[in-house]
């Protein structure tokens, strides 16, 4: 090496069989760095709860950073309309009925206040002519109602919500993966946690009378996705492990845009706000084909709605050269282009040569995001597990059978501060819990395992397969055959993976962690296809070939998987009746 | 296309220089590759034991900072088009070495806990008003992804590590001192504490920065300004703050 270099780590790092640990201790354990899991920092740091909060990456680099469109909150700040029920509506029908009724309640209600708050924390919103908080339209939201910085909505959330973890000095161990939750034997109460410090490849264990999983969706177990490479379900399979109920997870969106080409940003997100501006698709020979399929609401009809249109036009042929179809924002000109859309004009530019306010863009639809995950009581988010608390992404119950835009940061915002404060609460009178030697032995040594491997899996390419057989049987369409046959190919990757193999030492061992990852993948992945073949109907994200029709009679129900013995189990929960001056509000939906 | 490319790759672990090599590996071109998806390329088909920070692979998070042909560079945003021949990629000088092409760039961390917070001024009237105008200045700012690669560039940093807090922080610093709300006033951190002095104006923090930032010009001049006006006549102080609040 030539010239400067700063001092590094130390070089020798722990060794392959080392079997110890290091103990950290809080009240609150907070998984995850995003903006659910530094919002309930935050609240349960002023609720007086001693509180770590832990990530795989970096502080500052969740998967929230990507996040463009908007935060939804009925301000209704440019649309005077506007009001909590009307979003509440909006959240509960275009959520196809499936979604919690008094979650939706929450939200629509608290995401204002979350809004201004935020915004008295430091973050820089858009603003209208009289100087409010600016608000933008946004697909199946009656009216426009997505709060926005530029479009960089999620970095500023991120950074704002950062800068009040430092200013209240909550301690964050980053390049954190956390493998399990672990319950005291005698109560069955989360006592700790486990996991690995990457940086150093020595273990970790927290003894924590509560854990919040923010650990965010699952959106790698595909091929093509706009997903952060952290997005493997490693909440949904911690607390399933730790004998949780899981939830809606057939449900995973399909953003109807993302990039296609070159190869290398395949399902990179190209933000909705495109459409919010006036974007329109159109096919090979030019129509504006959502005519067809929604002529009232066009390219803004619900995310599910425009992604299968889409996916109709390109496998009846009707797509564009490379095999997605056309948006065209150039009608809106230059000026207008680089100024609301500053990130997108050069994601194109930088990524794909493109000049979108030449040319049209070509997209298809990528893996976007989770509805389902950790079933959670609505008030408190808290898990089937008690002393488990989860929010955001990795809990599920708000967005039904599909997502609004925006709907999730304002998710994350008001359930991250819910699930801070009830997890604060709930340790403020809970005892310490044990942690069994056995359940740290146990865990070491299934952590231990792919260095023992010797010419085994490749972790990187098992991770891959699991996304090509996810992508191939488990996409926009399903059927039943599909699902039967990706579950059995999903089960004989399963059987592969004892077989990986760690390559080199613990410091900083990516394929090491990737290993753990893939294993988590795997269980979710099962989870999500499980569900899918049960649901004998098509709702919202859901389509099965064989079932193309909403059945209401039958499928009001969510789909809850459980552990059952050494095995995997379905379960359906009819989904919770809202009281009778809600239900009007839902009329006709 | 079958062309190959040849990716020169730094190896070793923390300071234990016994450990530091070059690997090379032929990785097939494709229409459009970037550097981080021939490091992927690598790590599930030649060698899975190489090690590399990435996340969001969209140039949204700033994690897979590295030097390509001894610049710095965000491996997702750097196509291998750019390139003839070999293309070397190595970790980022100005940080620790974790292993490979990783660094430890957490220290800095301290720096911005350092940075005295956005504090807003005691306005009565709720929910606050003010104007697009206003927000322009210190949005820029705001377009951060804290890589770190500005920190990388600079040469105050390198030789004078302890005493200058870096281009990425001066550029947060002012982002809070821009904002239209904001009641407090950072020049006597950026000149006690920061060691604004020791940057001499090069310009090369923001001729690396992937978002683009004027860092040099629309955050670090105008902080010098006030550091040197305020330093002098704290009445210009005052007057500032006055008709910030107009
Ligand atoms: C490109 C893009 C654009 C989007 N735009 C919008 C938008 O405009 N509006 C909107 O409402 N939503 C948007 N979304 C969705 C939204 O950004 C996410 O759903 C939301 O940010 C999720 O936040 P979270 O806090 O739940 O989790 P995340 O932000 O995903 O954070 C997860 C955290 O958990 C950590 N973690 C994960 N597993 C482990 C483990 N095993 N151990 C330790 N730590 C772990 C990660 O390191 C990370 O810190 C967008 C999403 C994408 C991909
Ligand atoms: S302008 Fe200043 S901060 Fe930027 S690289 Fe030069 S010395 Fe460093
Ligand atoms: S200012 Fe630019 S180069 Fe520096 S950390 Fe931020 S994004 Fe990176």
């Amino acid at each position: 090496m030539s010239g400067f270099r700063s001092k590094g780590h130390p070089g020798k790092g722990v060794a392959t069989d080392d079997a110890s640990y290091e103990t950290m201790t809080a009240d609150v354990l907070i998984v995850g760095s995003g903006g659910a899991g530094l919002r309930a920092a935050i609240e349960s740091s002023d609720a007086g709860a001693s509180t770590l909060v832990v990530c795989k990456t970096l502080l500052g680099k969740a998967h929230t950073v990507m996040a463009e469109g908007g935060i939804a909150a009925a301000l209704g700040n440019v649309d005077p309309g506007d009001s909590w029920q009307v979003h509440l509506r909006d959240t509960i029908v275009e959520g196809q009925r499936l979604g919690n009724w008094r979650m939706a309640e929450i939200l629509a209600k608290e995401a204002i206040d979350r809004v201004y708050e935020l915004e008295e924390y430091g973050a820089l919103f858009d603003r209208t002519a009289y100087g409010k908080i600016m608000q933008r339209p946004f697909g199946a939201h009656t009216y426009r109602r997505l709060c926005y910085i530029g479009d960089r909505t999620g970095l500023e959330l991120i950074r704002t919500l950062q800068d009040q973890v430092f200013k209240r000095k909550i301690p964050v161990m980053d390049d954190v993966e956390v493998t399990s939750v672990f319950k005291d034997p005698a109560t069955g109460r989360v006592s700790g946690a486990f996991g690995i410090n990457i940086r150093t490849g020595g273990f970790l264990l927290f003894r924590c009378k509560a854990v919040i999983i923010a650990t965010g969706g699952c959106g790698r177990v595909y091929e093509v996705t706009s997903n952060s490479y952290e997005s493997t379900g490693d909440g949904a399979a911690l607390a399933y492990r730790a004998g949780a109920d899981l939830m809606d997870m057939e449900m995973i969106q399909f953003h109807p845009t993302g990039m296609i080409s070159p190869a290398g940003v395949r399902g990179m997100l190209v933000t909705e706000a495109v459409r919010g501006e006036g974007g329109m698709l159109t096919n090979a020979s030019g129509e504006r084909f959502m005519e067809k399929y929604d002529p009232k609401r066009m390219e803004l009809s619900a995310r599910d709605v425009v992604a299968r249109s889409i996916y109709t036009e390109m496998v009846e042929g009707r797509g564009s050269s490379n095999g997605g179809v056309y948006l065209d924002i150039r009608g809106r000109g230059a000026d207008y282009i680089k100024k609301k859309l500053p990130s997108m004009y050069s994601q194109f530019l930088e990524f794909a040569g493109i000049d979108i306010t030449k040319d049209r863009m070509e997209v298809a639809p990528t893996v976007h995001y989770q509805m389902g995950g950790i079933r959670v009581e609505p008030d408190s988010c808290r898990s089937t597990v008690p002393g488990l608390f989860a929010a955001g992404e990795a809990a599920s119950g708000l967005h039904g059978a599909n997502r609004l835009g925006g709907n999730s940061l304002a998710d994350i915002l008001v359930f991250g501060r819910r699930a801070g404060l009830a997890a604060a609460e709930y340790a403020r009178t809970a005892q310490p819990g044990r942690v069994a030697e056995y359940d740290a032995g146990d865990e070491m040594a299934r952590l231990l395992a792919p260095f023992k491997v010797k010419g085994g899996q490749n972790p990187f390419a098992l991770k891959e397969k699991i996304a090509s057989v996810m992508w191939k049987y488990v996409g926009i369409v399903r059927s039943g055959e599909g699902l039967a046959k990706g579950l059995e190919e999903m089960l004989a990757i399963a059987a592969e993976s004892k077989n990986l193999e760690a390559k080199g030492g613990r410091t900083y061992n990516q394929s090491w962690v990737d290993s753990i990852q893939a294993w988590n993948m795997l269980l979710v992945c099962e989870a999500i296809i499980r569900s899918a073949i049960e649901r004998k109907e098509s709702r919202g994200a859901h389509t099965r070939s064989d079932y193309p029709d909403r059945d209401d009679a039958h499928w009001t129900v969510n789909v809850i998987v459980r552990r059952k013995g050494r095995g995997m189990g379905c379960e359906f929960m009819p989904v919770q009746k809202p009281p009778p001056e809600l239900e009007s509000l839902f009329r006709g939906g | 296309m079958s062309k190959a490319v040849r990716l020169r790759v730094f190896r070793g672990t923390g300071n234990d220089p016994t450990t530091f090599r070059y690997d090379t590996f032929d990785v097939p071109a494709e229409e459009g590759m970037v550097v981080l998806n021939a490091i992927h390329y690598v790590q599930s088909r030649l060698d899975s034991s190489l090690t590399a920070r990435w996340n969001c692979k969209a140039g949204r998070c700033g994690s897979c900072a590295v030097e390509i042909n001894g610049t710095p560079h965000l491996m997702c945003k750097t196509s291998l088009g750019m390139y003839d021949g070999e293309v070397t990629v190595e970790p980022m000088k100005a940080f620790p070495l974790i292993r490979d092409l990783v660094t430890d760039t957490t220290a800095s961390r301290d720096t911005a806990g350092a940075i005295p917070p956005f504090t807003p001024r005691s306005v009565s009237k709720r929910p606050w008003l003010f104007y697009q105008g206003d927000v322009e200045r210190s949005r820029e700012l705001r377009k951060c992804i804290e890589c770190f690669l500005c920190q990388d560039a600079c040469h105050a940093i390198r030789e004078h590590a302890a005493d200058y807090i870096g281009p990425r922080w001066v550029a947060k610093a002012a982002s809070f001192d821009m904002h239209p709300m904001d009641g407090s006033n950072r020049s006597k951190f950026l000149r006690e504490e920061g060691g604004l002095e020791y940057c001499n104006v090069t310009k090369c923090c923001q001729e690396v920065c992937p978002e683009h930032i004027a860092i040099t010009d629309d955050a670090i001049i105008p902080e010098k300004e006030r550091v040197v006006d305020e330093h002098y006549d704290p009445l210009v102080w005052i007057y500032r703050k006055l008709k910030k609040r107009r």
